[in-house]
């Protein structure tokens, strides 16, 4: 049976290093699988976030040989010869080992205004297949905030934190932006608020997530793009004063409840 | 039973895990922007020599040909080479003509997302490759003049479409054979090939993709806007590789013409 070396960070907010482990490997066996052996075997006290091991609950996110990676998703004969670096996702505060607390994600969760239909027509409301399939790939989302982990506006810069939503909450806004039934008008808000100028377009987030969503080109630049119709283009701005029609605020959108 | 909700207080910042390293990358993740950073270097160095040059962009009537390179084209300068004379040109405009060109079709590369990301990444450091410390301090990315102005990139877009069609133009020209009548040459299918590859770098930008149909809130109440945007979806999926195919195609364009200018070549008639 083949051996592998792990080099697992160990430590909490206090402070921490590299622990190395050398553990039995099996063939098909993911990064998951040896972090369970090394529970079993070596440190019974690990902490690991882990749920349904089938790559679908997103709980196991961590950095593997310094990429963001799902731990159940990683099988160890892929991975290049040598000790193997997992260390817990650097944008979130740790708790313990590779446990971090995640809550950034649930707060900038809480700003996305809802969803906010006009009122129901006689006979319910009526969505066609081809506006439903262009949301359909966001809701893919598994949310292992892995693309929040790698995109550098707050990996590099926490400070950057209180006014960047993240990619993740971007194909949000996105697919809210895109849903026919919606009123809301939250272009104003991604563009202040959300920080939607922050993003260089750099594709990480698209790289990392395990969904295979094109979070850049489906939804960050059209959303970009919805930007610009609102707030840089001269002559959609002439069209709108031509045609004697307005652009509701954000402001007015970010207070009004879904009903 | 009570049913009051909990909840958990969130508290942001505190202390990051893992080592305060760049990365933890093992892999060879400085390639792509090292061989990007190449690329680009050289083809503004090459567009740069070109632009000054302000020679050998036409060849004329003199070996039976039409050919014009599309660093130079239109050809607007007052002092243009014989033939090479576009319908109007600006008086008094003695420098190369591409100097007067060049800026516009460079402003849509510029402004492009593609191109962001990758000068992003090769130039700029910001960051060099996904899980790679940023180089630079403090960031603000684009929300600031002068990087602000890259929300204008529809705007490059609709000049990339004009040079599109005069540079249809200059190859559907290049069939003229003076003084021979019509045929094909090399020179002519590099120069629609050039052409095909800029269309289908302008119809697969984001921007395009936006316009034709993706700014839509609903398909089913647009649905030849629906149709266009269905229709562009995969071409944006190739953006990249349009992009990079359609830039290192224009600039072999403009050395073949420059060599069969020069006489260093021939322009094989193939029929």
């Amino acid at each position: 049976m083949a051996e592998v070396t792990m080099r697992v960070w160990r430590g909490d907010a206090s402070g921490g290093d590299f622990e190395s482990y050398t553990v039995a490997q099996n063939e098909g066996e993911v990064v998951l699988d040896i972090i369970h052996r090394i529970q079993a075997t070596e440190a019974p006290d690990l902490a690991c976030r882990w749920n349904c091991k089938a790559g679908k609950c997103g709980s196991c996110a961590a950095e593997i040989n310094g990429k963001p990676r799902l731990m159940c998703m990683t099988r160890m004969d892929q991975l290049p010869e040598g000790p193997v670096t997992v260390t817990p996702m650097k944008t979130f505060p740790i708790i313990r080992d590779l446990v971090t607390d995640v809550s950034f994600n649930f707060v900038q969760a809480e700003k996305v205004p809802a969803l906010l239909p006009p009122p129901m027509p006689e006979g319910g409301y009526v969505m066609f297949q081809e506006d439903v399939q262009r949301g359909q790939e966001f809701r893919k989302c598994i949310e292992c905030f892995m693309c929040q982990d790698v995109c550098h506006v707050i990996r590099d810069h926490e400070e950057n934190k209180t006014n960047y939503a993240g990619p993740r909450f971007f194909i949000r806004y996105a697919e809210l932006e895109m849903h026919p039934l919606d009123t809301n008008d939250r272009r104003d808000l991604v563009r202040e608020a959300m920080g939607l100028g922050y993003c260089n377009i750099t594709k990480c987030c698209t790289e990392v997530c395990p969904e295979h969503i094109k979070i850049t080109d489906n939804a960050i630049i059209p959303l970009k793009e919805r930007v610009v119709d609102a707030h840089y283009d001269p002559i959609a701005w002439l069209g709108r004063k031509i045609r004697r029609r307005t652009k509701r605020s954000a402001d007015d959108a970010a207070v009004q409840p879904a009903p | 039973m009570s049913t009051t909700a909990t909840s958990t207080k969130v508290v942001l910042g505190g202390t990051r895990g893992g080592p305060d390293v760049e990365t933890l990358r093992t892999d060879r993740w400085w390639i792509q922007p090292m061989v990007t950073a190449s690329i680009l270097t050289a083809f503004i160095i090459y567009a740069t020599w070109a632009a000054f040059q302000n020679r050998y962009y036409y060849v004329g009537a003199n070996v039976h040909r039409d050919l014009i390179s599309p660093f130079d084209s239109p050809c607007v300068a007052s002092d243009c080479v014989s033939g090479s004379k576009a319908g109007f040109f600006l008086n008094g405009w003695t420098l190369a003509p591409a100097l007067l060109i060049l800026p516009f079709p460079l402003a849509f590369r510029f402004t492009c997302y593609y191109y962001r990301r990758s000068y992003y990444r090769a130039f700029w450091w910001s960051p060099p490759a996904c899980a790679v410390a940023d180089a630079h301090g403090s960031y603000s990315g684009e929300t600031r003049f002068p990087l602000l102005v890259q929300n204008l990139h529809r705007y490059a877009f609709y000049a990339g479409l004009v040079f599109n069609v005069l540079l249809t133009y200059d190859a559907i020209r290049a069939l003229r054979q003076p003084g021979l009548g019509w045929g094909v040459t090399v020179g002519t299918i590099v120069l629609f090939i050039n052409a095909a590859l800029l269309w289908l770098y302008s119809l697969s930008c984001h921007a395009c993709r936006h316009l034709c149909g993706g700014g839509v809130k609903s398909f089913k109440a647009h649905p030849i806007r629906y149709r266009f945007w269905k229709f562009l979806t995969p071409l944006n999926a190739k953006h990249m590789n349009f992009a990079w195919a359609s830039l290192i195609f224009v600039a072999l364009t403009d050395v073949y013409v420059r060599l069969v200018a020069s006489g260093a070549l021939t322009d094989y008639k193939l029929f």
